[in-house]
């Protein structure tokens, strides 16, 4: 697990500095950049650094210089970090070293589902918004991939349509993945205005928990949301726009697995990719645990009927956030290694198991509250 | 659960207020009844539930009342997305009309080294001059072919023995090519033949045009050649080792190969499917025999009943499932082509099971002597001297007078399965066809008596026990699921 909020001490007492700041580790970077970058060094004076950050020293720098905790010794060259002036927290926003940065636009939400991993709240927190503008500046252009999610990033309307136009403007080769309830493309003129950013590398990943409207209705307690949600995916598509299809798999949307397969097969053929996805235990999955709790060993074969169903209809699909010893060898041409590395842990009684590298271990949350019953190590 | 609701506070639908979409129902095995909806979905239910259904009682809560919505079959406050998705599948499996004409056969000799008793029109001659198609009509045919809309082309050249007059195989391969620099349609071109007088050099000719090669293999050795006579007795030999030598050269993929059922081809569907998977192709196709031409006059067609030939189908289609429970993937192509209209939301290309008829829409066959047919049964009816179905020739008619002729206009109206009485409420309407050509030869009406056809007879028997098949036996719904997306 790599802690994304850290706090730190002020060394410095010049140290006046707030705000994003693009990290290096290189002392001897061309002057006329250093103003726009942290330097991380324990020994540097740092000159010309907009500030200087220690990890084992506490030698003041020329300038502004703060000591960072235990829990963000990780942070390194191409990070980049948000220093609050007040709180002496620092949070990290952008990490070279993961392919899979994620960024959470708001927290706001038209829905409510019960296995929320980041519940909403309803405070304006627009703010938000702005800091990401100014991140998406910063960010290498030879960035991978990013991932906006939320909250629901849509409920921006035609600000999220313009953090989209930025980031085809300053990262025009960074594959832009968005996680989006699609509702708000039941609107064709909003759907029109996404796809004529007419962005090279985006994907909007949408869920669909049941082919049963009053089951992904009460999943997500929302009224009209399967029709709404549905009518999003057939605007999007007929706009030749890449939709992905997240299922997350909790006790209400296993029930009907092979439904919800057959569903899309017979409806939705043209997705461009459907992930099923094991349940991460944060936010209200904590407390709806007992609910929505279902065990992988117990669903197994319907999640290799429901893949194996797709997979014959030519559908890209892939099984995420599963452990290896739970699923069926017949799911493997889908079985994907998908937990991000920030929150990625096995348990002690996996050591030694003989096909660990082909397992995508266990968020940190589920070896810390639930996870299955059944897991056992292959023996080699 | 405090802050969240409880899912009947989300069944918003209360008793007796859903509405019924379209559907279809008959009686199935098991006291159930079997619902097809109008994009072709099915679903099975109880004879009481479905008395519940129908008269709008069945409770919002019942897994069957959620299966009926989830597949269309009625609609709530909850689904209002429902209609947008019958829609869009409706027009997803009308699509290909659109597209018009993609297969153009070219018959371009009659003349055949093979006299195969059940065959249609080949003759035995020498006369080039009177059987083989001419460069002049060759080239007014391959003219209209590109006036098709049809984003795919695809060219078959058929016979008689088609190879007795490569030279003008090859001048409308060329020919086309040359139109299709401007045109870019996806263009594929397909030689039906025997193989018996298959050269290096034509296999060469097919290799640079990628040319595809669909032969006849009947059985084994003695099955087959006693179907297919030629001179010497070697059709089996030649075609074997013909398709190897066409596979070496053009590519394993490139080479397909279909079989005919006779009287003597019934008891030994196993050795026939076992001929198949020995020379190593995936999949088989058990095709009746077509009432027409020869087949007709030598008796051979009248010679089994459907029944039989349901039985002898029937065998092989077990034989092929346990073949496939013992490892090996392979596949009944009639079967995958009826599962494609059952499972999927696509619709197939094949010719007999299309609605609005396929004839004239999906293909044309322009004749040796330049007169055009709507299918190849009607120009082996009109080789027996009817020509109900000939929409004209290349030599004197536009492309408007051919594919706007009432030769072609009145059978398609005629025969279209929705306004025909019985189809019109058959559960298996969608999957099935409308087949004027055959109507027309056997009841001498475009329309027919449908409990008389034995059209009709066979494929619903057919969807019958592929319906049961699957639902019995989870391991053949996913072998299914695979055929009918191949």
């Amino acid at each position: 697990m790599i802690n994304l909020y850290g706090k730190y001490e002020k060394l410095s007492v010049s140290n006046d500095y707030s705000g994003l700041l693009k990290l290096t580790t290189n002392e001897l970077l061309p002057f006329p950049l250093r103003k726009q970058y942290g330097l991380i060094s324990d020994t540097a004076k740092g000159d010309g650094f907009k500030i200087v950050l220690r990890k084992n020293s506490s030698i003041p720098s020329a300038t502004a210089s703060i000591k960072l905790s235990e829990e963000i010794h990780h942070l390194g060259n191409g990070d980049i970090v948000s220093i609050g002036a007040d709180n002496n927290q620092l949070r990290v926003l952008f990490r070279k070293q993961s392919n899979q940065n994620s960024i959470l636009l708001t927290e706001r939400c038209n829905h409510y589902c019960l296995m929320c991993s980041q519940p909403p709240k309803i405070n304006d927190d627009s703010w938000i918004m702005e800091e990401v503008k100014e991140l998406v500046r910063l960010i290498p252009d030879d960035t991978m991939e990013l991932g906006f999610t939320g909250g629901e990033p849509t409920l921006y309307g035609d600000e999220f349509i313009d953090l989209l136009s930025l980031c085809k403007s300053y990262l025009p080769r960074t594959a832009i993945h968005v996680l989006s309830n699609g509702r708000s493309f039941k609107d064709f003129s909003y759907a029109k205005k996404y796809a004529a950013l007419d962005h090279p590398d985006l994907m909007v990943g949408i869920p669909i928990y049941s082919d049963d409207p009053v089951t992904h209705n009460f999943i997500v307690q929302s009224d009209n949301a399967f029709s709404e949600t549905i009518k999003g995916i057939l605007n999007l598509k007929a706009l030749g726009q890449r939709v992905e299809i997240r299922v997350v798999l909790q006790r209400y949307s296993v029930e009907r697995l092979e439904a919800i397969a057959n569903f899309i097969a017979r409806n939705l053929l043209f997705v461009d990719h459907v992930a099923l996805m094991g349940l991460e235990i944060m936010g209200f999955t904590r407390s709806n645990l007992e609910e929505l709790w279902v065990d992988q060993y117990d669903y197994k074969d319907k999640l290799s009927n429901a893949v194996n169903l797709l997979t014959s209809y030519g559908i890209n699909v892939s099984v995420y956030n599963h452990q290896r010893c739970l699923v069926n060898d017949d799911v493997m041409h889908a079985y994907r290694k998908s937990i991000s590395d920030w929150k990625n842990e096995y348990l002690e009684g996996c050591n030694g198991c003989a096909r660990m590298d082909e397992c995508g271990g266990f968020f940190s949350s589920s070896v810390k509250y639930k996870h299955s019953e059944f897991i056992k190590p292959f023996e080699s | 659960m405090s802050k969240f609701q409880p899912i009947a506070f989300y069944a918003k639908p209360t008793e007796n207020s859903y509405s019924l979409l379209p559907f279809k129902f008959s009686r199935f095995t098991n006291n159930r009844i079997l619902l097809t909806n109008m994009v072709g979905e099915y679903f099975l239910l109880e004879e009481d539930k479905f008395q519940k259904f129908v008269s709008k009682k069945l409770g919002t809560n019942e897994s069957s009342y959620i299966d009926l919505r989830s597949k269309h079959f009625l609609k709530d406050s909850s689904n209002e997305v429902a209609i947008d998705l019958l829609a869009l599948k409706l027009r997803t499996k009308l699509s290909r009309l659109s597209d018009f004409t993609a297969l153009h056969i070219f018959v371009v000799s009659l003349r055949c080294e093979h006299s195969c008793p059940y065959c249609q029109v080949s003759r035995q001659s020498e006369d080039k001059q009177k059987f083989d198609m001419s460069e002049e009509i060759a080239h007014k045919a391959v003219e209209l072919v590109f006036r098709s809309p049809s984003p795919t082309i695809k060219i078959e050249f058929q016979g008689g023995e088609p190879l007795l007059n490569f030279e003008l195989i090859k001048y409308i391969v060329v020919r086309a090519k040359q139109i299709n620099e401007n045109e870019r349609r996806n263009l594929d071109f397909v030689i039906a033949t025997n193989l018996a007088v298959v050269t290096d050099e034509i296999l060469q000719f097919c290799s640079e045009n990628k040319v595809h090669i669909s032969t006849s293999l009947d059985g084994p050795k003695e099955l087959h050649n006693k179907n297919r006579p030629r001179k010497g007795g070697d059709s089996y030999e030649r075609a074997i080792s013909g398709i190897k030598f066409a596979r070496d050269v053009l590519g394993k993929d490139q080479v397909s190969a279909l079989m005919t059922t006779t009287e003597a081809s019934l008891s030994k569907v196993k050795d026939i499917i076992d001929e198949y998977i020995e020379n190593d192709f995936d999949g088989i196709f058990l095709r009746h025999l077509s009432p027409y031409g020869f087949a007709i006059k030598t008796k051979s067609y009248a010679s089994y009943s459907t029944e039989k030939w349901l039985d002898f189908y029937k065998k092989g289609l077990e034989y092929i499932i346990e073949i496939n429970r013992n490892g090996l993937f392979f596949q009944e192509f009639y079967a995958s082509t009826l599962l494609k209209k059952i499972l999927t939301s696509e619709e197939t290309g094949f010719v007999d099971l299309m609605n609005p008829a396929g004839i004239g829409i999906a293909a044309v066959v322009y004749n040796y002597d330049g007169s055009v047919h709507p299918s190849d049964e009607s120009r082996m009816l009109a080789e027996m001297g009817d020509d109900k179905f000939k929409l004209g020739s290349v030599l004197t008619n536009t492309y408007e007078e051919i594919f706007g002729s009432e030769a072609l206009l009145n059978p398609l109206e005629e025969s279209f399965s929705s306004s025909n009485p019985m189809c019109t409420d058959c559960t298996y309407e969608l999957y099935c066809g409308a087949d004027p050509v055959y109507h027309y030869a056997l009841h001498n009406d475009f329309v027919g008596r449908k409990p008389e056809s034995s059209f009709c007879n066979r494929n619903m028997s057919i969807i019958d026990y592929l319906i049961n098949r699957m639902e019995d036996d989870p391991f053949v719904k996913k072998l299914f699921y695979k055929w009918a997306n191949r």
